[in-house]
């Protein structure tokens, strides 16, 4: 190895100047940590919380850790995030479609709805669902019902629950279905490359789903009924919806909005990658008697994948990222619950947004490596 | 004439089918618009069910018995081909007329018809429309937010000042315009930072801003007499000496004392707000964010290691973590890392974190630009002698800018539409400023009026900037 000044000069310098602004920093915050009495450490995880969290998917109370309070916060922004996630997709997806439709007002009801939605600031569009829309929805005791069993009120969207008996088996027969699925998939692969036969593997697929679960309810013993909400008067002039399973109003405008902006931006994903399927494939494929749906399944779908899936990763990196906005209407995910609320009660500022942001970074990072695994899977296979 | 097979439209019955087909699909239409402008149900005499539907269905057999392909008829086949194509299109354009229909009574009554214009109190508005006196009433507050009303022309002339050196690049002599790239990176960023800061706040910190003014009249004046072979150091040195010298050393208590005779009124930033401090982020930013980003893009392709692996951190850093996080990590725990009787004001704060939030992003669109061009150029540059300055600034930016237009376009929008977080740190823009408004107990309930006439602004900003970027790309394409 030769050293070269010229080589090292900058790097020694760029790494100087990082380890000075750190060390500048971190002498700082000592200094003021000590001026002012506050220690530093992340022992208060385990003290007791002392507040209550309005919505939680597992038991929570006051008596519980900070911890807990932090996996609250963490599962709630996952849970809104998925819903947000799969909603966007569908509708990103059909509106992307419908932008390609040769129907020309189809065509350009598409295109408003993309350049409506997503040139107005996302906050805003919160704050509209939930200060002005959702406000206008009817008191619980004014709430027609939805199918008969769900009420949408002003109080939140009151669904029923399902009430489960011996879960265990019908879960594992989802699992064996989904398990035997993907053997038969792998094994129709080998079969059409070697052979050349085809299987009807989506029917299979389908079939399989449907009928191993059913046959969990006809000889394993599961049971499943509805608990339907009921309205409950607690005064005169108070009415509550009992039973059944309750999202609060906060979820519903956030993944509201969450997915009617995040969608605009898939749509676009979306048209671009089926534009960037070149027009010779199209024709390519159905001159050697493909039909319409084979071409779309066989030729064009495979190639706009890999156009669409990295930006499309990004605009999920986006949603999640995004679904700290909760915050702004008190929505308790991980920025309300443990940034707010325990920052306030404990002052630990230094550890509690460092966690904070290392969640975020993780979920982010988690996010991107899956779909990178999932891109290099579809990528064409140079040889 | 032969034989008509109505499950079968064809062109030897043609008018027959046009005229059918057009009177049902007239009929559908004329249908849904009498019963949503007059609320008059013509088929009322039918079930309700069946009422509802009846247009879909009509609509649909006319639009199915004027499908003629090849009718020889200019207009419809245009029609057929646009909106008509097949069954499943069908349907859905008359859905969609439908909706078209049925929603504009609502909204024009809403928007204008029963809305309220006049008046400036609240009494007004008992129509069931809109209350844009609300709007009209607290219009100065969401454009300046809780700025002294006497003093907001400061922040109008600022933007027209701005504005005006903003647009220099347009009426620069071609002797002049090979300074524009210096101008815009180096020396209007620093006066709009001046005369934003000094300007709009006033008090003792505005006379910062009269030595910038003085230093910068004065080292023009004997600019003149410096040869041209030195203006460029002279330029970028002397303004800036002359500036501490003046602020430091000469004029201080003295210009104080005269300052107190008929000074500025001194504005804090808290106060600043509404629709003028989103500008104003927005702004900063802007012009921060991309010198950073650059920077960052080139690290990240660097043929250092250490140089890469710390742009790549930074860069993978700030695009893991949601804004909102900075913004809280700016106002709680960015104090703790400075010296104790070492004090940044909450905007500036502000504008560093978003600005190197932004930065990341800026770097990542960047990059792809310089990874977009082909090898030869580079090879082509360093072929000439070109070191890796030289070959950066002359050859590979110019081509990899113009590529990323729309993607820093994009960047720069979701920067004016990540602007309303500032509330996290209790500086209230627009946004925050309705919220405000929204709980004042003699405005209860206009909460839709707020977020209707703050989304028409932003949506005319956004979509105006990113016609822009479209423009600016076709404007600088250039074939390869």
């Amino acid at each position: 190895m030769n050293f070269k000044l010229k080589d090292i000069g900058p790097q020694l310098m760029t790494v100087l100047a990082v380890v000075l602004v750190f060390g500048f920093f971190t002498y700082n915050a000592q200094v003021n940590m000590e001026s002012r009495g506050i220690d530093f450490g992340y022992g208060f995880l385990s003290q007791e919380s002392s507040f209550d969290v309005q919505f939680s998917l597992i038991e929570y109370d006051g008596s519980h850790s900070y911890f807990r309070a932090y996996l609250v916060g963490l599962l709630n922004t996952i849970l809104v995030s998925v819903i947000g996630i799969i909603l966007a997709t569908i509708l990103g997806v059909i509106v992307g479609i419908a932008r390609l439709s040769p129907n020309y007002l189809i065509n350009k009801f598409a295109a408003f709805y993309v350049e409506f939605f997503r040139n107005i600031p996302l906050l805003l569009q919160i704050f509209f669902w939930y200060f002005a829309a959702l406000r206008a929805l009817p008191l619980p005791q004014d709430a027609e019902a939805m199918f008969g069993i769900s009420f949408l009120t002003i109080k939140g969207l009151y669904v029923p629950a399902f009430i489960w008996q011996n879960f265990n088996v019908f879960f594992y027969s989802v699992v064996a279905a989904i398990i035997a699925i993907i053997i038969i998939r792998i094994h129709a692969k080998k079969l059409q490359e070697t052979k050349g036969k085809q299987t009807p593997v989506l029917l299979i697929s389908i079939g399989l789903i449907f009928i191993l679960p059913l046959l969990s309810f006809l000889i394993g013993g599961v049971r499943l009924s509805f608990e339907v909400p009921v309205l409950k008067q607690l005064a005169t002039t108070s009415f509550i919806y009992e039973g059944g399973v309750s999202l609060p109003p906060e979820l519903i405008a956030l993944a509201l909005s969450l997915s009617l902006y995040t969608a605009t931006f898939i749509a676009e994903c979306v048209r671009a990658g089926i534009q960037g399927v070149g027009k010779g494939q199209k024709e390519a494929a159905a001159s050697i008697g493909l039909t319409p749906n084979q071409v779309l399944k066989l030729v064009v779908m495979p190639q706009a994948l890999r156009i669409i899936i990295p930006p499309t990763t990004n605009q999920y990196l986006n949603l999640t990222k995004n679904s700290s906005l909760a915050a702004a209407i008190a929505y308790p995910d991980l920025v309300l619950v443990f940034a707010g609320t325990a920052l306030m009660q404990t002052g630990k500022a230094i550890e509690i947004v460092s966690i904070t942001m290392f969640t975020y970074l993780s979920l982010s990072i988690s996010i991107s490596i899956l779909m990178n695994w999932y891109n290099r899977k579809i990528a064409i296979q140079e040889k | 004439m032969s034989k008509i097979n109505f499950l079968k439209p064809d062109k030897s019955n043609l008018y027959t089918f046009l005229y059918l087909g057009s009177f049902l699909f007239l009929i559908s239409v004329l249908d849904v618009l009498l019963n949503s402008f007059f609320s008059l149900n013509i088929t009322g005499f039918l079930p309700g069910f069946l009422s509802f539907l009846l247009p879909l269905i009509l609509g649909f057999i006319g639009l199915y018995f004027i499908r003629i392909e090849l009718s020889g008829i200019k207009q419809l086949d245009l029609l057929n081909k646009h909106i008509n194509t097949n069954n499943f299109n069908a349907v859905l354009s008359l859905l969609i007329i439908f909706i078209i229909l049925k929603s504009i009574p609502p909204i024009l009554s809403w928007f204008f018809i029963d809305a309220s214009f006049a008046g400036d109190s609240k009494d007004v508005c008992t129509g069931s429309g809109a209350c844009w006196t609300y709007i009209k009433v607290w219009m100065r507050r969401f454009m300046y937010g809780m700025y002294p009303n006497g003093e907001q022309w400061r922040i109008n002339l600022s933007f027209i000042a701005l504005a005006l050196l903003g647009s220099v690049g347009y009426f620069a002599t071609d002797k002049f315009k090979k300074y524009l790239t210096l101008y815009y990176v180096v020396i209007y960023p620093f006066i709009a930072f001046l005369f934003i800061f000094f300007f709009i706040s006033g008090g003792p910190v505005f006379f910062d801003f009269s030595y910038g003014i003085i230093a910068a009249i004065l080292s023009i004046i004997v600019g003149f007499f410096i040869p041209s072979k030195l203006k460029f150091y002279y330029f970028l040195i002397v303004p800036l000496a002359l500036y501490i010298l003046l602020k430091y050393f000469i004029f201080y208590e003295e210009l104080i004392e005269l300052g107190k005779l008929d000074g500025l009124n001194w504005v804090e930033t808290g106060a600043w707000g509404g629709l003028s401090l989103t500008f104003i982020i927005s702004f900063f930013c802007l012009i921060f964010c991309f010198p950073i980003g650059m920077a960052f893009a080139l690290g990240r392709r660097s043929g250092f290691p250490l140089i890469r692996y710390i742009s790549i951190g930074f860069i993978e850093f700030w695009r893991g973590v949601p804004l909102i996080t900075v913004l809280f990590m700016s106002a709680v725990m960015f104090p703790m890392f400075l010296p104790a009787d070492f004090f940044i004001d909450k905007l500036v704060r502000c504008i560093i974190a978003i600005s190197l939030f932004e930065a990341a992003y800026v770097a990542e669109v960047i990059r792809g630009g310089l990874q977009a061009l082909p090898r030869g150029q580079y090879e082509a540059a360093k072929s000439l002698g070109m070191g890796y300055w030289r070959m950066h600034i002359f050859v590979i930016l110019p081509q990899a800018l113009k590529l990323v237009i729309p993607g820093i376009a994009n960047t720069f929008l979701a920067l004016v539409k990540d602007t309303p977080l500032i509330f996290v740190v209790g500086l209230l823009e627009i946004v925050g400023m309705l919220n405000l408004a929204k709980t004042n107990p003699e405005w209860l309930g206009f909460a839709m009026e707020g977020y209707v006439f703050a989304a028409i602004i932003f949506w005319i900003i956004c979509y105006a900037m990113s016609k822009y970027s479209y423009n600016l790309e076709q404007k600088y394409k250039t074939d390869r």
